[in-house]
């Protein structure tokens, strides 16, 4: 029996998820590997928006944001179960994403990134200032994560939270890729009109695919809130929409195992650069720029086209 | 009444002047290349950051702000040199990625070697203000506004009257036409660049008496420099300074009548509802797909 690739590489990861805690040693490793996975599941869903519809957006970690708020205030400050109120945000996430929706994907290119960098930034400037319900920038403490009476505690705990949210993400964006949904979205990157005219309906795709990746964004900020217990506005900032972009880019775009990557590689940087001490921008800075010039696809797409060129 | 609506105008029109400075940079850049520029507001920053520091150092001040333009407008050439020229046609996902990533580094270099502390430069003309109806004018502000309309009459007479500027237009307008007739054009997205880290430059450096400037004052002057670019609409140099200064007059507007802790979130909502309804801008050109 052969299987298509995309099946080998989610077995693949599984694999790989499944056997990493035999590698982590100790706490640290333990907390790096939840956030790779939390930035994986955000940005295959981000990839499904940049790298398969061809939008970009440079303003989701206001999304992130709003499920992070969300979960933080209704627990600690109204006592809502956690479940709810991570519910709660990705519903106001999905109500606010389709309400914006069909004004922005109407733009195109730099108009776009424009728009959503706007309401990224106008979100986390109402996080800064309502210090009221959010503690401004001082940021606010976070209760654990508890449903039906068991409360997520400790790394290992997490990590298998996270990471079965990971593959649950991630074999949904890989369907979603085969579905006929996928194909029009693929089209839609290619040529918009084409597709509008081989009887896409565009609009109606780009706004419910921005609706997922934004919801993905808010259940993961959801997450994120409980498993570190602190909340400090730089979650819904600029500098974090860019990470999230830059993880799908450096990843490969359009690609689901790419972005995985991509988030791995940028949740490790940080930790490497470290090391440079008072460096840690430039390098960080010189790294994205190398990358995006000798690598423009990506990491993965680049790998294999070489090793495909070898094997032929 | 009266004098208060005058005050907050100054001051409106005063970082409206600089805006524009600035989105007239993002607007070159996108005419002769498509990119959008994220590292120009890092120009702004090393144009007032040079500027103090070499004052603080003893040079005086007119050198000083003759070299801290020199000293961005180098960046800006290397930026086009190392990192925009080889990328060649790429994506524009990646070209942005690119210009954020040139941006860090500058910002990282400036705070290396720099300093993180905040510094600022004297007022070019004493701090006596003026009364006018009541509201108080900064000298300085005669400055910003001043040399942004000298700045502004120049481009134009530039982009008007010079071969090198038309030559910018041509191939803004259409590239593979511009090179056809003979056009250098990487000559001039090269001299892009340096100009709008220059005309950054000049933006930071007048407001730097009035502002004080530190390594991270890049960010969030480049992101209003961009919406003022947009707000008039990409690639439209009139456009650019009418976005600025209407950018800066609602600005020092929300500060004065609505919210001080708000003001910054004003140009994105306004950007916001300008593209929702007017997806162009306000004087961009239609843009057409061909098929």
């Amino acid at each position: 029996m052969t299987m298509k690739p995309t099946t080998r590489g989610f077995l693949f990861l599984a694999f790989v998820l499944a056997v990493l805690p035999l590698a982590l040693t100790n706490g640290y490793y333990y907390d790096l590997a939840i956030r790779m996975a939390i930035n994986a599941t955000i940005a295959v869903g981000l990839n499904l928006l940049i790298g398969y519809t061809g939008q970009i957006s440079l303003g989701h970690a206001g999304f992130f944001g709003i499920g992070a708020y969300a979960s933080a205030i209704l627990t600690s400050r109204y006592g809502l179960p956690s479940g709810l109120a991570l519910i709660i945000g990705a519903v106001a996430t999905a109500g606010l994403a389709f309400a914006v929706a069909r004004p922005i994907l109407k733009l195109k290119g730099h108009y776009l990134a424009m728009a959503t960098l706007g309401l990224g930034i106008i979100l986390s400037m109402v996080v800064v200032n309502e210090t009221d319900l959010t503690g401004g920038p001082d940021g606010m403490p976070v209760d654990a994560f508890s449903l039906f009476g068991m409360q997520i505690v400790g790394e290992q705990a997490w990590y298998v939270v996270v990471v079965l949210i990971l593959l649950l993400v991630t074999r949904a964006a890989l369907n979603l890729i085969d579905a006929p949904a996928g194909r029009a979205l693929q089209a839609i990157h290619g040529a918009e009109i084409a597709a509008r005219v081989a009887g896409v309906d565009t609009t109606s795709f780009k706004v419910r695919v921005f609706v997922l990746s934004a919801v993905v964004a808010s259940v993961m900020g959801s997450v994120t809130a409980h498993y570190v217990g602190f909340l400090t506005p730089g979650v819904a900032g600029f500098f974090h929409s860019i990470e999230l972009v830059t993880m799908v880019v450096l990843g490969g775009m359009a690609s689901v195992f790419g972005s995985i990557l991509g988030a791995v590689v940028l949740t490790l940087l940080p930790q490497l650069l470290s090391a440079f001490e008072g460096w840690e921008t430039v390098v960080f800075g010189l790294i994205l720029m190398l990358t995006m010039i000798f690598l423009p696809r990506g990491i993965l797409p680049t790998l294999r086209l070489k090793f495909a060129g070898r094997a032929a | 009444m009266l004098s208060e609506l005058l005050q907050f105008l100054f001051s409106g029109l005063t970082v409206g002047a600089m805006y524009a400075l600035a989105a007239v940079g993002f607007s070159l850049i996108y005419s002769a290349s498509g990119v959008i520029n994220f590292a120009q507001g890092e120009f702004i920053m090393l144009g007032g950051m040079s500027a103090a520091l070499l004052v603080q150092a003893g040079v005086p001040l007119p050198l000083a702000i003759a070299l801290a333009v020199l000293v961005a407008a180098a960046a800006g050439l290397i930026v086009e040199k190392l990192a925009i020229e080889p990328a060649g046609n790429s994506e524009v996902v990646t070209l942005v990625i690119i210009t954020i990533g040139a941006s860090l580094t500058l910002r990282g270099l400036a705070e290396v070697f720099l300093g993180k502390g905040n510094h600022a430069l004297p007022a070019f003309s004493g701090e006596d203000p003026l009364v006018i109806f009541g509201a108080t004018l900064m000298p300085q502000s005669l400055w910003v506004m001043g040399v942004t309309l000298v700045v502004v009459l120049a481009l134009g007479l530039f982009f008007g009257r010079t071969t090198l500027g038309k030559g910018v237009l041509a191939t803004s307008c259409n590239k593979l036409a511009a090179q056809l007739v003979g056009i250098n054009t990487r000559f001039i997205l090269l001299l892009a660049f340096g100009l709008s880290a220059a005309l950054g430059a000049v933006g930071g450096i007048l407001v730097a008496p009035m502002t004080y400037t530190s390594y991270d004052v890049g960010i969030m002057m480049g992101l209003k420099g961009f919406v003022a670019a947009a707000l008039g609409g990409l690639g439209s140099g009139f456009g650019a300074i009418v976005g600025g200064l209407l950018l800066g007059i609602v600005e020092a507007m929300t500060a004065g009548y609505i919210s001080s802790a708000y003001k910054d979130a004003m140009p994105f909502v306004l950007i916001l509802l300008i593209l929702f309804f007017l997806p162009q801008g306000l004087f961009g050109k239609k843009a057409t797909d061909r098929v």
